[in-house]
């Protein structure tokens, strides 16, 4: 929709443009920023311009732009997981085209599943303001339902995965209708479970081996900020939750 | 910046913050919809450099140098893409507000696409279709036909628009350019129940580009419902453009008229206003016990409110036999407790209307109405206006399901216009169809029902509470209706019904498909499985012991009532005969996925062919000088189907094609009268008229010769009245471990007399079934119980999508209704009735257990099977 408190739209095209005046909000995609009312953002700064490759890759990592899309993610071979986490988006695979990893990560929505991925995958977050750099480990970066570690001022550049975090997986998720938005999502790797989407916050439940179920199933009972919205109550994610952790165990161990 | 659209190249500045969407309809690209404004339905989506995009969420600073094409550029009715003809073909469309973005969307797959729709469609809401004709569309399977001289009626004939539908050519109510149009915004009460003190608009005024500022000192002081029916008495003078005292979150406390949405949007901060906090009461139980806060105390009987010292709108107390020694004789009684949701109707176009002063002063107002003429009559009313001094007219509307049946918007635009002279216009954002417009009413049903061992139901006993919110439209029919077709299908000697429709200060609820049968059939349908499961007599045979049959009065509680309703035509035997046979065929028995229990279920529903009291419709047909003939009928299309319909009657009646048949609709000047198209009274009344019409100019044709010219007059009073009939049955298969729910199965049978077009009849009824669907599994507005909506977005609010709704078997039971034209019955809220009982129990069937709420979801059925 028309953000009608919009007075001003900037591309940023160097680094120093990065730097905000009062009343600006970044976008990426911008898919999510103009699906509702903004009373109080007054101008835009679109990243879009920013000159970052969407995918380089090192010795040791992945790196995906925070402008990276998700569509682009999900066409990547790594790892199954990248179109399972884009499929989990309740957006449409148009949206998807548009929006970005990294947008879908600063907004920071329980449901949020590239949020769930780069949490899963150990990933660290590259963070930016127009003048400095900090790295930030994915599962820090949430606090809370549209709440993250972002000053005024400073937005995601990268998301670093590790290529040692892209071997064998499982994953799932269920909603209250077959394609609806995430009411829980589970993903394994060897010694970690990341339980998201039904929290206020992601959860990674790290083990040293494989635990035992009854372990595992008294991690995920020890998450105590299970969410309560139109997209499951929190019972309900809960004992979901719990299925898909033992499942999966049963799945990888 | 430069750009192009459709190949043609444009050059212009988009305001910050713009969307691709609302500069392309600035362009007068209106083919290009707004459904959502959210990126959640896909009624926008056009090709940028040849990819689908949302255009509603698309920043229109990234243009510079893009190609846009939008489904006018696709192709022309004169020459049609092949997708565009292929929906054409196959009917792939009601009210073809989701059919821009549809096409456009699907314009981009590929063979392969084919197998992932469900996916690929997960963006892209119908909320008409129930998207089996959508798929059919896409993948090339024809359903219409071109039907032969004189032979139209019958047949599947296309919607006479629906070129111009595929193509973006039909415009829908906001597809015109204005010159000087102002907008309105309105400031909403942040409170749920209180008092304006003091309102200074002095400073909003001043701003530039600010016109005028109304509110409660500007209004007429005449009551009025929004709630519109044939009889403005039907519903309680309750309501006022703006009313000092405001009765429910968000209700109107100001309107400022502006030279843009945004101008106005804006100035609502700058208006300052004081309030008093009133109490307030959610609950409908608590609200019509002693000491609660009284919402309309002050109201006379003048205003036709049952007791507004018990916030009391309506009720209905009656009894007949002796219920108590009934229960007490019976070999088996079931009683429980069902409560049925908030429902929004998800109308894709949202509700607007555009008034203008014309050449000789008279007031113009063109809404998406489904009722223009009574729209028109109230608007006089409330005004002091003659007849002669308003028009209202409608396009195409994009979707109804009684929810325009109101008057939200119309009124404000009335008193705008003649505030500022100037021509305004009032546009709901989805989010005002969320918490201005009026959901389905909630209900909290209690029956009990008793029987012999035979199966001889002795006793029903239904208490039925209806939260009606703020203000009472349809407050008082809903309740009338609820009670009646649902519990009159049964013979039964004993029978009790207390029902009371109650103020809060939610959200006022409104005309809703079905217009509270479907809450009451719900709850009566799911007990009766109790009872067969007690008596241990098979559903389909229970109902055959008890159903009214040809020959039985209708009873409620009166047996004696004076009523103009009858069993002219009676087809439930044999639906009750093709649904059972449907669901014993062995073919559509599957295996049983691991860890799902399967079951089946099923419920019948019985409606009124249409509204009591009087449904008038006065017509015309005109020979015109090329030989081809005008119909001019008062009905709005919306997606009803029922200008195809009028076409094929005429055009049967006078032995030429649909072709020939142009038609002039739902507009104050062009018909005498139309009550309007609510209660299914679109084929029955307004087509039985056109009959008449064509009848009348043929004899004058037999006499006079071809005479261009020539008028036909046809009228009907909508009296007296028949019922139709429909079954529904499900096969499941429900995860207890999960609650998710698997409908292997879905079968329809419905009498609805002749069938008129078996394609659009088809329609009717799978949309009634996705629509229930999502009623029953997945729909629910959600309150704080303070009166805040917290829905109030698709993506929070579940409309079925192309994922969710599986292919229904359709049966047409073989009847001929003398009541009707050519023998035929209503059939377009009545398909909706059926099918959430009837989902119930199949997934009671399968679980064991049974759900007594809706939604059925899948946290819900979890929690039921594990508690």
């Amino acid at each position: 929709m028309d953000l009608i408190a919009v007075q001003s739209v900037r591309v940023a095209r160097s680094r120093s443009d990065l730097a905000l005046a009062p009343g600006e909000a970044v976008i990426g995609g911008g898919t999510w920023l103009y699906s509702e009312e903004q009373a109080h953002v007054t101008g835009i700064v679109d990243l879009l311009g920013m000159p970052w490759q969407p995918v380089t890759r090192s010795a040791d990592a992945l790196t995906l732009a925070a402008t990276c899309t998700i569509q682009t993610l999900r066409d990547l071979p790594d790892s199954p997981l990248f179109l399972q986490c884009a499929d989990s988006l309740l957006a449409s695979w148009k949206i998807q085209r548009v929006a970005t990893v990294g947008g879908n990560i600063a907004l920071s929505l329980p449901a949020g599943s590239m949020t769930s991925l780069a949490v899963a995958l150990d990933a660290t977050l590259v963070l930016w303001t127009a003048t400095a750099e900090r790295r930030v480990p994915a599962a820090d970066f949430v606090t809370g339902v549209q709440s993250n570690v972002l000053e005024p001022g400073e937005v995601i550049r990268a998301i670093e995965i590790p290529l040692e975090s892209l071997g064998s997986s499982g994953f799932r998720r269920i909603a209250l209708s077959p394609l609806g938005r995430t009411g829980t999502l589970v993903i394994a790797r060897p010694g970690l479970f990341t339980i998201s989407g039904g929290t206020h916050r992601p959860h990674q439940l790290r083990f040293e081996h494989w635990p035992s179920a009854h372990a595992l199933a008294a991690a995920v009972d020890a998450i105590d900020d299970w969410y309560d919205d139109a997209h499951g109550s929190p019972d309900w994610r809960q004992a979901m939750s719990r299925r898909f952790a033992l499942e999966l165990l049963e799945e990888l161990a | 910046m430069k750009f192009e659209v459709n190949g043609s190249p444009v050059e212009v500045t988009p305001t910050p913050g713009q969307v691709l969407r609302s500069l392309l309809r600035d362009l007068e690209h209106f083919d290009v919809k707004k459904g959502c404004d959210a990126g959640d339905c896909g009624a926008c989506s056009v090709l940028l450099d040849g990819a689908p995009v949302h255009s509603c969420i698309y920043p229109a600073h990234r243009l510079d140098g893009a190609s846009v094409t939008t489904v006018a550029g696709l192709g022309m009715p004169e020459a049609p893409h092949p997708l565009q003809q292929a929906f054409v073909a196959a009917g792939g469309f009601q009210c073809g507000f989701c059919t821009a973005g549809m096409i456009v969307t699907a314009s981009t797959f590929s063979a392969a696409d084919r197998q992932d729709l469900p996916r690929l469609l997960k963006g892209n809401l119908c909320r008409c279709t129930g998207y089996r004709s959508i798929e059919d569309a896409i993948c090339g399977v024809a359903n219409t036909e071109i039907a032969p001289i004189g032979d139209a009626a019958g047949r599947s004939v296309a919607p006479p628009a629906a070129l111009r539908v595929v193509t973006g050519r039909e415009p829908y109510t906001l597809d015109l350019h204005t010159t000087a149009l102002l907008h309105v915004a309105v400031l909403g009460s942040p409170l749920a129940h209180a008092r304006i003190v003091s309102i200074d608009t002095g400073p909003a005024l001043a701003l530039p580009g600010v016109h005028a500022i109304l509110d409660y000192r500007d209004s007429p002081a005449t009551l009025f419902s929004t709630g519109r029916h044939e009889h403005r008495t039907d519903d309680p003078d309750d309501t006022l453009v703006f009313d000092r005292v405001l009765r429910f979150r968000n209700q109107r406390v100001a309107a400022v008229v502006a030279d843009s949405v945004a101008i106005a949007t804006l100035a609502l901060d700058a208006i300052v206003v004081e309030y008093e906090e009133l109490p307030a009461v959610f609950d409908p139980h608590i609200a019509r016990s002693p000491g609660a806060p009284l919402l309309h105390a002050e109201k006379g009987p003048q205003s036709r409110i049952a007791a507004p010292q018990r916030n009391t709108v309506a009720e209905f107390h009656g009894e007949t036999g002796d219920v108590e020694a009934a229960i007490a004789a019976a070999d088996a009684v079931v009683t429980g407790v069902w409560r049925t949701q908030r429902v929004n109707h998800a109308a894709l176009e949202t509700h607007a209307a555009r008034g203008w002063l014309d050449a000789v002063g008279r007031l113009v107002i063109r809404t998406s109405s489904q009722v223009p003429f009574l729209v028109r009559d109230e608007l006089c009313h409330i005004f002091g206006l003659r007849k002669d001094a308003v028009r209202v007219f409608t396009a195409r509307v994009g979707g109804g399901f009684g929810g325009k049946q109101e008057l939200f918007t119309e009124d404000l635009v009335a008193l705008a216009v003649r505030a500022t002279g100037r021509p305004v216009q009032y546009e709901f954002t989805r989010v005002d169809e969320f918490t201005r417009a009026s959901p389905r009413h909630p209900m909290r049903v209690e029956v009990t029902l008793a029987a012999a061992s035979d199966g001889t139901l002795t006793a029903m006993v239904i208490d039925q509470l209806m939260d009606t919110g703020a203000y009472g439209n349809h407050g008082i029919g809903v309740l009338y209706h609820s009670i009646h077709e649902s519990i009159s299908v049964y013979r039964c000697a004993n029978k009790r019904v207390d029902a009371q429709s109650v103020y809060t200060n939610n959200l006022p609820s409104g005309a809703f498909r079905g217009y509270g049968l479907g809450q009451v059939i719900y709850a009566i349908e799911s007990a009766m499985d109790e009872l067969a499961r007690k008596l241990h007599i098979d559903p389909f045979e229970l109902r055959r012991r008890n159903v009214i049959v040809p020959g039985d009065t209708m009873v409620v509680t009166d047996p004696h009532v004076e009523s103009d309703l009858g069993i002219e035509s009676y087809g439930l035997d044999q639906c009750l005969d093709l649904v059972e046979k449907a669901l014993a065929r062995v073919d559509a028995r599957p295996g049983t996925p691991a860890g799902f229990r399967l079951g089946t279920g099923m419920a019948i529903a019985m409606i009124a062919t249409l509204p009591p009291n009087g449904h008038f419709a006065e017509a015309t047909v005109t020979l015109l000088e090329d030989g081809r003939y005008e119909i001019a009928v008062g009905t709005a299309e919306f997606g009803n189907g029922t200008t195809t319909v009028h076409a094929q009657l005429v055009a049967t009646a006078l032995g030429t094609t649909v072709e020939r048949i142009s038609i002039k609709q739902s507009d104050t000047d062009v018909a005498a009268y139309d009550t309007g198209a609510f209660g299914s009274a679109g084929v029955v009344v307004a087509g039985k008229a056109l009959l008449a019409a064509a009848h009348d100019l043929a004899a004058q044709i037999a006499v006079e010769g071809s005479i261009p010219g020539l008028v036909g007059h046809g009228a009907n009073d909508g009296t007296p009245r028949s019922v139709s009939f429909n079954v529904h049955a499900f096969r499941v298969a429900v995860q207890p471990e999960t609650g998710e729910v698997r409908i292997l199965q879905s079968i329809q049978a419905a009498d609805a007399g002749t069938v008129l077009n078996p394609e659009q009849l088809r329609g009717q009824i799978e949309g009634g079934t996705a629509q229930a669907i999502g009623t029953a599994l997945y729909e629910e507005m959600t309150m704080d119980g303070e009166g805040r909506v917290l829905t109030t977005a698709f993506r929070n609010y579940h409309v079925p999508q192309f994922a969710d709704v599986p292919r229904t078997e359709v049966y047409f039971a073989d009847t001929h209704d003398d009541l009707g034209p050519l023998g035929a019955k209503s059939m377009s809220e009545a398909p909706y009735n059926p099918v959430a009982p009837a989902l119930a129990n199949a997934i009671r069937d399968a679980m064991g257990v049974r759900s007594y709420e809706l939604p059925m979801s899948r946290d819900r059925l979890w929690r039921l099977a594990n508690s």
